[in-house]
């Protein structure tokens, strides 16, 4: 951990709610990391064994599709978090995510920093405080994207004919 | 015809009675949507303020409520041209959509409330538009644009299905050019799509919203309102500092028949425009 390191997971909003001290005890596990335009951060189904947090640039999450290729889900901008399949396991990333530009961030080793929240339940606590609302937010908007709200009610009413034909 | 003859001709406007306007252009936004301009009015209405709507009738077909999507006033209080973007959904619309230069269509107006953008000097301007909620919104840029030095920072985000739903992308770049911070965010993305991907609120925080500077518009489907209203309160933007452009069955455009009634208001008349302060509690009532 640098002074430097300590400094920017100050800075970053992601982690506001925590105490200096907490935040202190997360820079020991975190590092400066950079990516290039196009970059991948990390592959589907690989080892989910860090997170970030964005500090400029931004990063897509996405899915390989056979026969589409990646297909982007989700883009997540600077002021964010990226990754928390690292809180659960398998521990495997359920996505995966390339840099859309050239994007710094602040790294941390998540086993380092999930060991550290079992010995320390407080500790613990307030980090999955900083995470869950955070999951929450993306979880509704993955909802209301499944709303499709900005779908021509012909389209709607066009696939409500075709479910309602589908059915015995 | 003078300007002082056709102020005069113009006050006494029976909101019942369609004034006939001519389309003098029609501009294609999207494979569903257009943009028609209509001119040549034989009677002319009173000017339309940014937020208000139309009546505008098909003949043999029928009527819709079609907000502003352009300036309204071209001098002397009247509406000489105005400006209307429509997306074909039934039977009216579609009629609407068809129609090109020459064509002859019934308008009534302008009804309801306006999005006041005068009121917001001084103040950083946020609109934030989803879907075709970018058309009633349009107006409010252009006036800030014509008063540039009169509002802080002026920040536009918008959220579309996809990036083939986008509405006015040669003007997002204009406006861009022009110093507005535009963002755009689409649900769903085409291979070649370089831009953000997600719901529109995730715009906000990026946007660096100034919360104590600020004065939204936000127009959209009535959940995307909701969420992205909450999401600026969520900042720190009073509600009262937040104004959404609602819709019920409008039908006569006057108060008169109740058909758009939401609680205490008849968005005819008290709305579309409100601010979130008295939308709020209402939009949270499901019989409403």
């Amino acid at each position: 951990m640098t002074a430097q390191t300590q400094a920017r997971v100050a800075a970053h909003p992601f982690f506001a709610a925590l105490t200096s001290h907490q935040r202190a005890l997360l820079a020991e596990h975190a590092g400066p990391h950079s990516f290039a335009d196009g970059d991948r951060v990390f592959a589907q189904g690989a080892a989910a064994d860090r997170f970030w947090l964005i500090e400029t640039g931004s990063v897509a999450v996405d899915m390989r599709v056979p026969g589409r290729g990646d297909q982007v889900v989700e883009t997540l901008p600077a002021g964010t978090v990226l990754g928390w399949s690292w809180l659960h396991p398998p521990y495997r990333w359920h996505f995966g995510a390339r840099a859309r530009e050239r994007t710094e961030a602040v790294v941390f080793d998540a086993a380092a920093v999930r060991q550290r929240c079992a010995a320390d339940p407080v500790f613990g606590y307030a980090v999955l405080a900083c995470f869950t609302p955070v999951i929450i937010e993306r979880m509704q908007a993955t909802r209301l994207r499944l709303l499709d709200l900005y779908a021509s009610p012909n389209e709607i009413a066009r696939a409500e004919a075709g479910q309602a034909g589908g059915q015995p | 015809m003078t300007g002082s003859a056709q102020a005069a001709r113009a006050v006494p406007a029976d909101p019942a009675v369609p004034r006939f306007y001519r389309v003098v252009s029609r501009r294609e936004d999207t494979y569903d949507t257009v943009t028609v301009e209509l001119a040549e009015p034989t009677d002319p209405l009173p000017a339309f303020a940014p937020g208000q709507f139309a009546m505008l009738t098909a003949f043999g077909i029928g009527e819709v409520p079609i907000s502003l999507s352009g300036f309204g006033d071209d001098g002397d209080g009247l509406a000489l041209r105005l400006g209307h973007t429509l997306r074909s959904v039934g039977a009216v619309t579609r009629a609407l959509h068809a129609a090109g230069p020459g064509q002859l269509v019934g308008v009534r107006g302008p009804f309801g409330t306006s999005w006041d953008v005068p009121s917001a000097a001084g103040h950083d301007i946020v609109v934030v538009a989803g879907g075709i909620g970018l058309a009633p919104l349009r107006p409010v840029l252009l006036a800030a644009l014509a008063d540039r030095s009169g509002y802080g920072r002026l920040l536009l985000l918008v959220g579309a299905r996809s990036p083939a739903d986008l509405l006015y992308t040669d003007e997002l770049h204009d406006w861009r050019e022009r110093g507005v911070e535009v963002a755009v965010t689409v649900d769903r993305p085409d291979n070649g799509w370089p831009g953000h991907v997600g719901v529109v609120t995730t715009l906000l925080r990026p946007a660096r919203v100034v919360a104590e500077q600020t004065v939204a518009f936000v127009c959209g489907p009535e959940i995307m309102m909701r969420y992205a209203a909450d999401a600026l309160v969520g900042l720190g933007v009073p509600a009262k500092r937040i104004r959404v452009s609602l819709e019920r069955t409008m039908r006569c455009g006057a108060g008169w028949c109740g058909h758009c009634q939401l609680g205490p208001l008849l968005l005819c008349r008290d709305g579309p425009v409100v601010t979130y302060d008295r939308a709020v509690e209402l939009l949270r009532v499901r019989e409403l």
